[in-house]
C-alpha cells in the first residue's frame, strides 16, 4: 500500500510526456569508472527503463559532477516519432528494435545502435494469485479477466509472438496502451492476470503482485538497443552515458531490475 | 372578510419596517412613500416572500404568518395574487399560459385552465394576444396580462407593486382607469404600493404614508391630502383631484364649480393639479389665468417651508404657499380670498 | 471580410446612415480583432495540419473499415449516454450550488472542478480505486450484484461522465446564478410548489445555459482518452472509443490515426452544428 501512489504516478507519466518524476533512486554503489562528461543531456528512454535508468542517473551524475541527465520516458513508438519529428535529444534507448530502426532509417541515429539489455515476458498476477493462474493457458480462459498490451505497442507484439508459439488464443478484456497500464490493472486487482516484462514485475512491490515465468519453449526476447542521436546537442556526454550503460556498473544496475544483459 | 396585519421586518441595523394594517374586503389600501420607505418589503411580507421578524398576518381568520407562534404559510399556499412592478411574466410562456400558470399549479387540467385564462384575457381586453410571448407585448398589454394572471385564481388578497410605474405617460392614464374598474369589481382586499400620489388617490380607498419603514399618516386620500401632518406628507400627497364631465375645454365638476382646461376632452374625466399651482389673492386678480374663483380659508397647516391652505368654494381647493405669503395675506380661517389657476397646470384624464 | 467592409465605412460618411446597422454589428476595434484572429488561427491551424497530412487517396477505403465504424458508434453512444448522466445529476447539483446558502458551498463548488484539474489518467485510477472490482464501492457491486464496471461500455460512460460533468455543472451554475430569481418568486405567489417552479420556470429560463453546458459536456466526453483507457480499458467494440483507437493507431500507422481524428472531428462538428440550429438558437435569440 505504501508504494501505491508512487506507482500510480509512474503509470501516469507514461502518458504525460515530460512529467519528470522525482525518483527515490537506489543506493549508490562504489564505482571505478570515470569520465570528463559534462553539461545537460536528454535521454529518450522506453518507459520500462524508468526505474533502472533513474538509478543509473544517480551513479552517472556522481561520477560526472558536471553532467545533468534529463529523461523523457514514454512508449518507444512515441519516442521514435518525437525524435523523427525533431525533438532535441542526445540518446535514444528503445524497447523495440523496430522503433529504433525507424530512427536509423530517418538518418537520425548518430551511429550503429547497440543492444544493451534483453527483456522477457512474465505472467503477472495480483498478490496471492486469487484466480489460481498457473500458466499461459489460463490467459485464454473467457471467465478470467485478462489485461494484455495492445498489438500496436512492442509488448503487445511480443505477447502475440508468445501466444502463437504456445498455440493459445488469448482472451483479453482490455488491450492496454503500454505495459505499465497492464501492471496497474493487475496491481489494483482489476484483472486476474496480465502479460508484462519481468522487469516490470521486478520493479513492482512484492506485496502486490507475483510473477510467473513462461516455459522456456515459448519465451520470446525483446532486445533493447541504445544509440546517440545524429542531432544530439551534447553528443560527447551522450556517448559517455551510453558507455556507462554498457559498462559493468550499468549492467549490474540493469540486472538488479530484472533485465537480461547477456546480449549481443 | 378582512386583513389584519402587524408587520415588523428587520433588515439589518439600518432598516426596520414596522407597520399595522387593517382592511375590509373590497377595500383598497394604498401604501404610499418614496423608494426605500419599506413599501415593497411590506408587500413581500404579505405575499409570503419574506418572513416577519415579529408580528402576525391574518386574512379572514386564517393566520398566514405569526412570528411568535412560529407559524408561516409559504407563498404558494397563500390565497394572494401579486402584480409585480415589472410584471415578471414568464418569458418562455405565451400570455395565455402565463395566466393559466396559477390554475395549472393548483391542479386544474390544461384545457380548463386555458379556457379560464382566455376568459380573463378577454376581460382585461387583450383576448387577441393570447398566443403572444411577453416580449412581443407592449407595456400596457403586459400589465393587463399580469393583472389577469394575479386575479385568475380568485385570490382573497390582491397585492399590486407599483402596477403603473413601468408604463409611459399616455398608456398609464388608460391602464389606471381600467385598473380602477377592475378593483371596483374585485371582492377581496387589495394592497397597492405606489410612489405616485395620483395613482394612490385614484385607486386607493385608504392611504398609509410610509417614511423610513414607519407609517407617518393614514386616512382617506382626501383626509391625508387636506391635513398632511408633516412637510414630507404634504409634498408627497399634494394633489387636487376632482371628477367631472368635460365638454371641450370646460369641465363641470361633480362637487360644484367649473374649470377651464388647456386640453380638450369629452365625457367623464378626472381633473388634477398640484397645490403649488394655485395662487391666492386678496382681490380678484386681473390676469390671463382662465380660472379664478372666490374661496374662503378653512384651515392652515404649516410645515417648515410650506403652508398648506385648505379653502372652501366652488370647487374646494388646496393651495401651498410660503410662510411669508401667509403673513402678507394675513390669513386666518374665514378670510375671503380669490384663487387663481392657469389652465395649463391642469391635467385631465378619462375617468 | 465583414470586418474589413465595416471598418471602411466610417471613412465614407455618405454611406453612413444606410450602413449604420452593419457598422454597429461589425465595427470592432483592431485591438480586439487582431488578437481574435490570432486566437482563431491558433485553434484551427492544427486542424488544417491534420487535413493536409490526411492520406486522401486511401481515405474511403480506411473509412469503410468496420473497426472504425465500431469505434465511432461506441464513441457517439457513450458520449451521449455520459451527457444524459451529467444532465440528470449535474443540473440538480448546479441548482444546489447556485441556490444553497449553507456555509461551505464555496468549497463544494471548488470540489466540483476536481475532474478539470486532475490529469484524466489519475482520474481513471481514482475511479478504479472506488468503482473497480476491488474498489471501495466496486467490491460490493461485484459481491452483491456480480457486476463490475471496468472493461465494460458502462465503465466508459462512467469515466466520460466523471471528466465531463464539471463542464455542465459550471455552465448551469453560472446560468442559474445569472437568472432573475424574482421569476421563481412570481411562480410561488401563483401557487407553484418548488418542484413545479423548478420544472416550469427555472429550467426553461436557464435552458440556454443547460444547452451550452450539455454541448461542452458532450464534446469533452467524445474526446475523452485518459480516464477511459485507465478505468474502462481498451477493447474493440466494447470499450475502444475513437480517441483510444486514434492513440493506438498512432503507434504503428499515423495515417490511420489522422483519418480517425478527422472522422471524429467531422462527426462532432455535424452534430453540434445541427443541434445549434434546432436547439440553442431559439432560446438564445
Amino acid at each position: 500500500m505504501r508504494r501505491r501512489p508512487g506507482r500510480l504516478l509512474g503509470a501516469g507519466s507514461v502518458l504525460l510526456l515530460g512529467l519528470a518524476g522525482c525518483g527515490d533512486g537506489g543506493a549508490g554503489t562504489q564505482r571505478e569508472w570515470q569520465s570528463s562528461a559534462s553539461g545537460d543531456i536528454t535521454v529518450f528512454a522506453a518507459a520500462s527503463l524508468t526505474e533502472a535508468f533513474k538509478e543509473i542517473e544517480q551513479a552517472f551524475e556522481e561520477a560526472n559532477p558536471g553532467a545533468d541527465l534529463q529523461f523523457n520516458f514514454a512508449g518507444s513508438s512515441t519516442l521514435s516519432r518525437q525524435i523523427n519529428q525533431g525533438a532535441p535529444a542526445d540518446v535514444f534507448a528503445s524497447a523495440s528494435p523496430k522503433q529504433m530502426q525507424k530512427v536509423v532509417d530517418a538518418d537520425n541515429a548518430g551511429g550503429d545502435p547497440t543492444v544493451f539489455v534483453a527483456n522477457k515476458l512474465q505472467i503477472v498476477v495480483p498478490e496471492g494469485n486469487p484466480a489460481n493462474v498457473t500458466g499461459l493457458a489460463d490467459l485464454g480462459k473467457q471467465e478470467l479477466d485478462i489485461a494484455l498490451c495492445a498489438e500496436e505497442v512492442p509488448c503487445g507484439d511480443l505477447s502475440q509472438t508468445v501466444f502463437e508459439a504456445a498455440g493459445i488464443t488469448p482472451s483479453p478484456d482490455t488491450l492496454e496502451q503500454d505495459v505499465k497500464a497492464v501492471l496497474t490493472k493487475v496491481t489494483l486487482g482489476e484483472t486476474d492476470a496480465g502479460l508484462v516484462y519481468r522487469t516490470d514485475v521486478a520493479a513492482a512491490d512484492e506485496a502486490e503482485v507475483d510473477g510467473i515465468d513462461l516455459p522456456a519453449a515459448v519465451e520470446a526476447v525483446n532486445e533493447y538497443p541504445i544509440v546517440t542521436l545524429a542531432e544530439a546537442p551534447n553528443a560527447e556526454t551522450g556517448q559517455a552515458f551510453v558507455d556507462y550503460v554498457l559498462s559493468d556498473e550499468g549492467k549490474a544496475v540493469l540486472e538488479d531490475y530484472g533485465f537480461g544483459t547477456d546480449v549481443g | 372578510m378582512s386583513l389584519h396585519a402587524e408587520l415588523t421586518v428587520d433588515r439589518g441595523a439600518r432598516f426596520t419596517l414596522n407597520l399595522g394594517l387593517t382592511a375590509e374586503s373590497g377595500e383598497t389600501i394604498g401604501l404610499l412613500g418614496p423608494n426605500g420607505a419599506g413599501k415593497s418589503t411590506a408587500l413581500r411580507a404579505l405575499a409570503g416572500l419574506l418572513a416577519l421578524s415579529s408580528g402576525r398576518i391574518e386574512l379572514d381568520g386564517q393566520v398566514l404568518d405569526d412570528a411568535a407562534a412560529d407559524e408561516f404559510v409559504p407563498p404558494e399556499r397563500r390565497p394572494a395574487g401579486v402584480v409585480f412592478q415589472d410584471y415578471l411574466l414568464f418569458p418562455h410562456l405565451s400570455a395565455l399560459d402565463n395566466v393559466a400558470f396559477g390554475l395549472r399549479a393548483r391542479g386544474m387540467d390544461r384545457r380548463s385552465a386555458r379556457q379560464r385564462a382566455q376568459t380573463w384575457l378577454r376581460r382585461v381586453g387583450i383576448g387577441d394576444h393570447a398566443r403572444s410571448r411577453p416580449r412581443a407585448l407592449s407595456g400596457g398589454q403586459a400589465q393587463r396580462v399580469a393583472l389577469a394572471r394575479a386575479l385568475v385564481t380568485d385570490p382573497r388578497l390582491l397585492l399590486l407593486d407599483e402596477p403603473l410605474a413601468a408604463l409611459d405617460a399616455s398608456t398609464r392614464i388608460e391602464v389606471r382607469s381600467e385598473l380602477r374598474h377592475h378593483l371596483a369589481d374585485y371582492p377581496g382586499t387589495t394592497v397597492l404600493v405606489t410612489h405616485d400620489p395620483l395613482d394612490a388617490m385614484v385607486l386607493a380607498d385608504r392611504l398609509l404614508v410610509l417614511e423610513g419603514g414607519h407609517v407617518v399618516q393614514q386616512g382617506t386620500p382626501t383626509e391625508v391630502a387636506h391635513h398632511p401632518r408633516s412637510d414630507y406628507v404634504a409634498q408627497l400627497v399634494g394633489v387636487n383631484l376632482y371628477r367631472g364631465t368635460s365638454r371641450g375645454t370646460t369641465v363641470d365638476l361633480t362637487t360644484g364649480g367649473t374649470l377651464t382646461t388647456a386640453t380638450r376632452s369629452d365625457g367623464d374625466v378626472l381633473v388634477a393639479f398640484g397645490p403649488t399651482a394655485v395662487s391666492l389673492h386678496r382681490t380678484q386678480p386681473d390676469s390671463s389665468a382662465r380660472n379664478t374663483w372666490p374661496v374662503q380659508v378653512h384651515s392652515l397647516e404649516g410645515h417648515g417651508t410650506i403652508t398648506r391652505v385648505q379653502l372652501t368654494g366652488h370647487p374646494d381647493v388646496l393651495a401651498d404657499i410660503t410662510p411669508a405669503a401667509v403673513t402678507d395675506l394675513d390669513l386666518e380661517p374665514g378670510t375671503p380670498l380669490w384663487a387663481e389657476l392657469k389652465a395649463t397646470e391642469i391635467r385631465t384624464y378619462p375617468a | 471580410m465583414t470586418t474589413t467592409q465595416a471598418r471602411a465605412t466610417p471613412a465614407r460618411p455618405q454611406a453612413r446612415s444606410r450602413r449604420s446597422r452593419a457598422r454597429r454589428a461589425g465595427g470592432l476595434p483592431a485591438v480586439l480583432v487582431l488578437p481574435a484572429l490570432a486566437g482563431l488561427a491558433f485553434l484551427i491551424v492544427p486542424l488544417a495540419g491534420l487535413i493536409v497530412a490526411a492520406p486522401w487517396p486511401t481515405l474511403l477505403e480506411r473509412l469503410a473499415d468496420p473497426a472504425v465504424l465500431g469505434a465511432l458508434r461506441l464513441s457517439l453512444v457513450a458520449a451521449s449516454a455520459a451527457t444524459v448522466v451529467c444532465l440528470v445529476c449535474g443540473v440538480p447539483l448546479a441548482w444546489v450550488l447556485a441556490r444553497s446558502e449553507l456555509p461551505g458551498m464555496r468549497v463544494v463548488r471548488a470540489l466540483v472542478t476536481v475532474p478539470l484539474v486532475l490529469p484524466p489518467v489519475v482520474g481513471g485510477v481514482a475511479l478504479l480505486l472506488v468503482l473497480g472490482r476491488n474498489g471501495l464501492i466496486g467490491q460490493y457491486l461485484e459481491a452483491w450484484f456480480g457486476f463490475s464496471l471496468p472493461f465494460t461500455t458502462a465503465g466508459v460512460i462512467v469515466a466520460e461522465a466523471f471528466v465531463a460533468m464539471p463542464f455542465l455543472v459550471i455552465s448551469v451554475d453560472g446560468a442559474l446564478r445569472g437568472a432573475d430569481r424574482r421569476y421563481e418568486e412570481a411562480a410561488a405567489t401563483l401557487g407553484a410548489s418548488r418542484w413545479l417552479t423548478f420544472r416550469r420556470v427555472t429550467l426553461p429560463l436557464v435552458a440556454p445555459g443547460i444547452a451550452a453546458g450539455a454541448v461542452l459536456c458532450w464534446a469533452r466526453a467524445l474526446g475523452e482518452f485518459g480516464a477511459t483507457i485507465t478505468f474502462a480499458g481498451n477493447f474493440p467494440g466494447e470499450t475502444q472509443t475513437m480517441p483510444l483507437a486514434v492513440y493506438l493507431a498512432l503507434q504503428t500507422d499515423p495515417d490511420a490515426a489522422i483519418v480517425l481524428s478527422l472522422v471524429l472531428f467531422a462527426v462532432s462538428v455535424m452534430v453540434l452544428a445541427s443541434l445549434r440550429d434546432k436547439w440553442i438558437s431559439p432560446n438564445a435569440a
